[in-house]
Parts: C-alpha cells; structure tokens; sequence
C-alpha cells in the first residue's frame, strides 16, 4: 500500500515465494554437476549426484539401520531432556532461589560444546552402551526447552493473577485455565528448536569413539576408506533424518496451537 | 519550558540493588557447586555397577574408575601431564590446547560472521535473494550440517594452490565458519527489517537514499538482533572446532585431546576430566567475548529497554 | 477551481483537487477519501478534524508523498509531493516521536541535517538553537528512554524544524499524551510556529485542540473521508495563545460550531460550504 512495501500483486508474490527458491534450488544442483561432470571436479572434493544416488541404493539396508540406530538415540534424548527441562522450568518458575541456582548452569550449558562429554560418557556406561550418546542428546536438547519452558510458565501477568484471584479459583483451575495454556505453546517451540540439536548432538558424539552402527560412525568410517560417495550417501540420511524430526516437532507445535486455539472458546 | 519537572528514567532497565544482586550471585555458585554435590552423592549412594534396568545400564557405574570423586579431578590439573620428567602441569598442557582451538574457532566464527552479515544485507537488498536463500537457509539450519565434517577433512591434505599447501587448521575452521554463518546470516536480516515503520517513513521524507537508510537506521536498529546471532555463531564456532578436530584427525586442539586423555582413563581416570573443563573453559570464553562486543554496542542497545 | 494559474500555485502551500485515495486490502478495496478539494496558503494553520478512520491522517500521507492518491491532483508548493518531499519543503512530525533510541536528543534532531550534508559545525549550531526553541537545552546529551512523552515529542517537532521548511505537516504529534501536557504543548507549538512563519497541516481528534492552534479547521465525514464543513477561526496570528485565550467566550462559539459541524448538525451562522 505504501512507498515501503514491495508494491508487488498477492499472485505474483506468492508464485515467486514458492518459484523462486526452487529455481535456486535447481542452479545449485546445476552448478554441481556441471562442477562434477565438465569442470571435473575430483571425487574428493565433490562426488556427483548420480554417485550419490548410486551408493545410496547400492546401501538402502544399512543406511536404514544407521538411521534407525542415531534417530532413536536422537529422539529418546530428547524426550528425556525436555521431561527434565520442564520439569526444572517448573520449579524454577515456582521457587526463585532455585532459579537463581539453575542460571549459570543453563547459560553455560548453552555456549559450552557439550558434546565434549562423549568420552567419559562412554567409560561411565560402558564402550557397548549408546546411553552415552543419548545423555548428550538430552542435555543438549535440555537448554532450548528449559529456556522456552520458564518463559512460557512466565506468561501469566499478574492482571490475568488477579482476575483468577478474584474469581476464588483453585490452584488447579488456574493452572488449567491460565498456566498450562500460556506455557504450552512456548514449550513445543522449545521442542522444536531442540530437535535439530538432539539429531546434530547424537549424530556428532559418533566421532567421539563407542559403538559403531549410526550414521555418524558410517560417515568418518566412509570418509577414512575414501568411500566419498558413501559418505555423502550417508549425509544424505542423517539431514533426512533432522528433517524428518524437525517436520515432526513442527506438526507437534501446530496441533497444540490449533488445540488451544479451540479449546479457548 | 527547561524549568518543566518531567519524570526523568534512569537510562538502562534500574538495576537491581546491591542485596538482590550479591543474592543472585551466591545462589548461582550454590548451584554450581550443587551439580559437585549432586555428583559425590550420587557416587556414594549408587550401586558399583551403576542401574541396570532391562539389560540396559541407565544410571552410570559409580566405580573411581568410571566416576572419580570431583577433588581428584581438581587436583590432577595442578599435577604433570605425563610421568616424564620436567612434564608440563596438565592445566597448562589442557589451556595451550584450549588456546590453540579458540584461535582456530575465532577464525571460523570471524569468516562465518563476514559472510553472514554480507549475506544479511544482500538480502536486505535484494528481495529475490531473500526469496531465493532465505528458505534454504532456515531448512539447513535444521540439519545436520556438522556431518559433513570427515567429509571435509579429505579436502585438506590434497587443496595445493601455487605451492601453497593447505594447512589442516584450515578445514577445522572452514567447518567451525559453515556452523557460525546460518545464525549470523538470519539475526543480521531479521536485524535489518526490525526498524519501526515511523523511522522508515522519516527517512523517506528525508528523501534519503537505501545506503543512507542503511547507515542511519537499519544498521543501528540490526545490533540487538545481531549480538545474540553472533554469541550463538561463537558457540555454533567452538562446537564446529571440536568436532572437526576429532573428525580431521587435527592433532593439537582441545578436540583431538578429548579423544587421547579419555583413552587412558583406565590408569588415569580425572585426567579424562582436564581437556573437558577446558572444553568448558573454551565455551565460556568464546562468549565472554562476544560480550564484550555487546557492551561496546550498548548505546544501540538501548531500544530493547522499550 | 483552477489549479494551474501561476499565481495561485506561488502563494498556495498546498493545493489538492478531486483527491481519491483507495486501498487494496485483504478484504477489497476500501475507500479512504474522495473527492477532497482544499487549498493552503502560505503561512495559513490548518487542521483536519474527524472521527477514526476519516482519512485525515490518509491525506497528510499524501501530501507527504508517503502515499500517493489514486485520483485527483495534488500540488505542494506548485510541485508535485514527490518533487516536494525530493526538495524538503516539508517537516514532518508523527503521534509517536519517532526518536532514533541509540542517538542523544541533539543526535536526533540533526538527522535531516546530517543526511543534507550539512558540515558538522554548522550543524551543531542550528541544532543548539533548536534545543532552546523548544526548551531542551539542558537535554541535548541525553538519550531519548531517559525522557518523557512530552519531552520526546518536543524532540520530533524541533527535528521537524531542522531545515526551516514552509510547511509542517503533523499526525496527532500530542495524542499520546496526558490532558496537562498536552495543552502546555499546544501553547508552545503556537508560539515556534508563529516565530517560523510555516504552513501548518495539523491532524488532530480533539476539537479544543484544533480551535486553539488553528487559522481554519476542515472537517472530515466518516469512511468514506470527504470535506462536510470548513470553519475560519479567525482568531489571528497576532494574538497571544495562551491560557486565557481557552477561556473566551469567542473560543468557546468556535468550538460548538466545529463539534457542530463535525457532528452533522445543522451549522450556526458561519457555515461555509466547502469551495
């Protein structure tokens, strides 16, 4: 409408928001394999497409199992990171010393490399045990969701307090009315953001050294062997897989707001 | 009209008072020393052989070897790195690697952070770059991207331009910057589009020009957006160091250090403990850092306090 | 009426004829003004007065050339908005200050002068007198969080001044502000504005407002905005505006005839049908 909006049509826009980024996403695939095929790229440096393709096929049963094996650590960290994180969020919101104490271990928790722990993880479940990997996971998916969680849990104003107050309302009224639907949506959104990191962080704490079998073990063994292809193949699977999880915490966080949504009429 | 008593704010959001403040403070350090306690509680009450439920260890061994008692961490850092004579304290040895890593994840968060803010403000610029890479962006800041790291590390030993040779650090970095530009790139555009519409329509009946615009408002209005991006760039950079270390095989970081110390925690299990609070250490500092720059930006700050 | 003649164009500050302004919004088109015929002249306070959503604040818009009308023309000092804007005829001031937070008030009101190229000493010099003008000398270093409403809107108004424009175009720059600040404000507009020689095109809500501040008040309809009514107040440059002045039976007569005229009823003795 004005001087400082686009000034583009609604239709034209909304083809351009789609067409646009395939279009970009089609040069980038051109451009790798006219790299690959013409430039000729070494195999090192860039396998093709097609290779990729190739050794993905050629590998379907054991890339499936990889992933099995790394989405499961993924996803079990991450269900018991966030069942901690709200739970402390909780309490923190509840008792402010205990806030106060959880501070500094939450900002540092959130700049440390966490993944760091893998080793001693894995001496202190044992070589054979993939706990290491999922304790690594939770705490790395622990910050986002805390994080979200408090903030959540800190939506209620002290207006909607008084109105609940007045209303003689009960402590479980007014987490039913108040609390739990002012806190909900902040605390899926701190799922969402924690389930690339669960994936990356279980993916990663692989190259610390423990079992092999998930995608990350695949990927620095292929890589080592100068299997380029395979390698790729294999992170072709692994950001399938933080897709996948992602898409998922992203349908999680639409239906909780669509239950809410409705249940507040 | 000077004379007018008006309610003067205190520039910054009040600051607590020095109770409150010193309150909070003795609370956090309870709270780290909790997760100690917590530790040699656990150490002490557990079973040797840690929870089993199902076949499946849930709960850690409690044995010196698996757990050693958090003093002995402590105190092997003062002692020598290895038994040979005239052997470096470990904390040393722990802090030189340390240091060494924090230089190659400053290099990679400095690269990510030049292109991330280029990035920013050419999609700032140009609608159909947003259009084109923002979606991409935000898709491959929800994958893994850390797993091309091995992948990477072939690139190294082979890249040889006029007899240059490219150095291993050179991947660790290449990897820590790949990590450190998604956050920068979105938090600078965000940054850049967060000015008020009433500034944008001053400056358009200012008939000023989108660079003037740019330095005048959009800059200015992008730190708040920009200072976190970057402290989760820096943190994205030090877990990119790391990892890429041990999946390069690049031998004197913080990284390779992890894998080497926790390999002879048989016969030595705190020394397995020195390279990770140097990993800790290493964090803490990369976003002390970035703080700094934040308080030498605080002026452009001051629109979050409204 | 005609709009091209030389001489109307030189001493006009603004002339619009027929002007339309339609949106495109989600929901269709809304109309927003239509057939809106109004002369300024130089020199000349003019509010626009009506209820939400008339369009008042649609056609300082236009003049600024922040929007620009789907029909009609519209010719700031003999040019078209655009020229207008491009040349820095105008000085502009919105209901919110508008502050630049990271900037001290002088920063702020340098801006404009800044961004025109004005060299550093000069600058520094107009900005020191538009500080006294309107009473902020002992701010000029502060930062705008540590100021209040009224104060900061006194920022806008001297940033508006900067350049010594012709005219001020200005969007309720006091309805954020409480009743007692408000007035003092008005009183102190009146006064820079007397000392300026600027045409004024004042957007307001409050018809005490309009009737203490202005030479004539133009009265908008609802959605969709056209002129109902144009009252001269006829108080005069020359008087004093103060508190004494909002006592007088004289105000008191223009101010029922504009609430008149803004309510649709009919209009006492000085109606005057839009020309």
């Amino acid at each position: 409408m004005s001087v400082l909006d686009g000034g583009a049509r609604p239709r034209m826009d909304r083809a351009s928001r789609i067409g646009v980024p395939i279009a970009v996403g089609l040069l980038g695939l051109g451009v790798w394999q006219l790299l690959v095929g013409v430039v000729g790229v070494s195999a090192y440096l860039l396998p093709s497409p097609a290779e990729i393709v190739g050794e993905w096929r050629a590998n379907v049963g054991p890339i499936a199992e990889a992933t099995w094996i790394t989405g499961s650590n993924a996803v079990l960290g991450l269900i018991v990171g966030a069942a901690f994180a709200v739970l402390l969020a909780a309490l923190a919101s509840r008792f402010r010393w205990f806030d106060q104490m959880l501070v500094p271990v939450v900002a540092a928790l959130a700049v440390v490399p966490i993944v760091a722990l893998a080793p001693v993880l894995n001496s202190m479940f044992g070589a054979d045990s993939e706990i290491g990997r999922r304790t690594i996971a939770a705490i790395a998916s622990f910050v986002p969701v805390f994080l979200n969680s408090l903030r959540g849990l800190r939506q209620t104003t002290p207006l909607h307090r008084d109105l609940m107050r007045a209303y003689a309302a009960s402590g479980s009224q007014t987490f039913r009315l108040l609390t739990l639907p002012a806190a909900a949506p902040y605390v899926v959104t701190g799922l969402r953001v924690a389930s690339s990191l669960a994936v990356i962080s279980a993916l990663v704490a692989e190259y610390f050294g423990g079992p092999r079998g998930g995608l990350g073990a695949f990927i620095s063994t292929s890589a080592a062997t100068s299997a380029y292809a395979r390698a790729w193949a294999y992170v072709g699977a692994s950001i399938l897989l933080g897709l996948g999880l992602y898409l998922l915490t992203v349908a999680l966080e639409r239906g909780v707001n669509r239950l809410l949504a409705g249940g507040a009429r | 009209m000077t004379t007018e008593q008006a309610s003067l704010r205190t520039g910054r959001p009040r600051a607590r008072t020095r109770g409150a403040q010193l309150r909070a403070t003795a609370f956090g350090l309870l709270g780290i020393i909790s997760v100690a306690v917590l530790w040699e509680v656990y150490k002490a009450v557990a079973p040797e052989n840690g929870v089993v439920i199902a076949g499946t260890r849930v709960l850690p061994r409690t044995t010196d070897l698996a757990m050693p008692h958090t003093w002995e961490m402590v105190a092997r850092l003062l002692e020598p790195t290895t038994s040979q004579a005239g052997a470096a304290p470990l904390w040393l040895t722990v802090a030189e690697a340390a240091l060494l890593s924090l230089g190659i994840a400053a290099v990679g968060w400095l690269v990510g952070t030049v292109v991330g803010v280029g990035l920013g403000l050419l999609m700032q610029f140009f609608q159909v770059v947003e259009r084109g890479l923002l979606p991409w962006i935000v898709l491959s800041q929800t994958v893994p991207l850390i797993a091309f790291a091995p992948v990477v590390r072939s690139w190294g030993s082979r890249i040889e331009i006029l007899g240059w040779q490219w150095p291993q650090w050179l991947s660790v970095a290449v990897i820590a910057s790949y990590l450190a530009f998604f956050p920068v790139a979105i938090g600078m555009l965000k940054g850049l589009q967060s000015p008020q519409r009433t500034h944008l329509e001053l400056m358009h009946t200012y008939a000023a020009s989108r660079w003037a615009t740019l330095r005048t408002v959009r800059l200015p209005a992008a730190v708040p957006y920009l200072l976190p991006a970057l402290r989760l760039g820096a943190a994205s950079a030090v877990v990119g160091t790391v990892v890429a270390e041990v999946s390069t095989g690049y031998l004197d970081g913080i990284g390779r250090q992890l894998i080497s110390f926790a390999g002879q925690a048989s016969g030595d299990p705190a020394k397995a403990w020195a390279p990770i609070f140097g990993a800790i250490a290493l964090g803490l500092v990369a976003a002390g850092l970035v703080g700094l720059i934040g308080l030498a930006l605080r002026t452009y700050r001051r629109g979050e306090a409204a | 009426m005609s709009t091209t003649t030389e001489e109307t164009s030189s001493e006009a500050a603004v002339v619009a004829t027929g002007i339309g302004k339609t949106f495109d919004t989600r929901d269709g088109e809304v109309q927003a003004l239509t057939g809106v015929d109004l002369e300024i002249t130089a020199g000349e306070f003019v509010s626009l007065i009506g209820p939400s959503g008339c369009g008042k604040s649609t056609l300082m818009r236009l003049i600024a050339d922040l929007d620009s009308p789907t029909e009609g023309t519209l010719e700031v000092f003999g040019k078209s908005p655009a020229q207008a804007r491009r040349d820095q005829d105008y000085g502009i001031a919105f209901q919110q200050a508008g502050l630049l937070p990271w900037r001290t008030v002088g920063a702020n009101i340098g801006v404009p002068l800044e961004l025109h190229g004005v060299a550093r000493p000069d600058r520094e010099k107009r900005v020191a007198e538009l500080a006294e003008l309107v009473g902020l000398t002992d701010f000029i270093d502060r930062y705008p969080d540590q100021l209040s409403g009224g104060m900061q809107q006194r920022v806008a108004i001297a940033r508006s001044l900067a350049e010594q424009p012709r005219l001020l175009l200005m969007d309720e720059p006091f309805g954020a502000l409480d009743e007692m600040t408000r007035e003092r404000m008005q009183a102190e507009l009146a006064r820079i504005v007397g000392e300026s020689g600027a045409a004024v095109v004042f957007v307001t809500h409050s018809i005490p407002e309009a009737v203490f501040l202005s030479d004539r008040v133009v009265v908008l309809s609802a959605r969709p905005g056209r002129i109902t009514g144009v009252v001269d107040i006829g108080i005069g440059r020359d008087v004093h505006r103060d508190e004494a002045l909002r006592e007088t039976a004289g105000f008191f007569e223009k101010v029922t005839e504009v609430r008149e005229a803004l309510h649709g009823t009919p209009v006492t003795a000085a109606a005057r049908e839009a020309r």
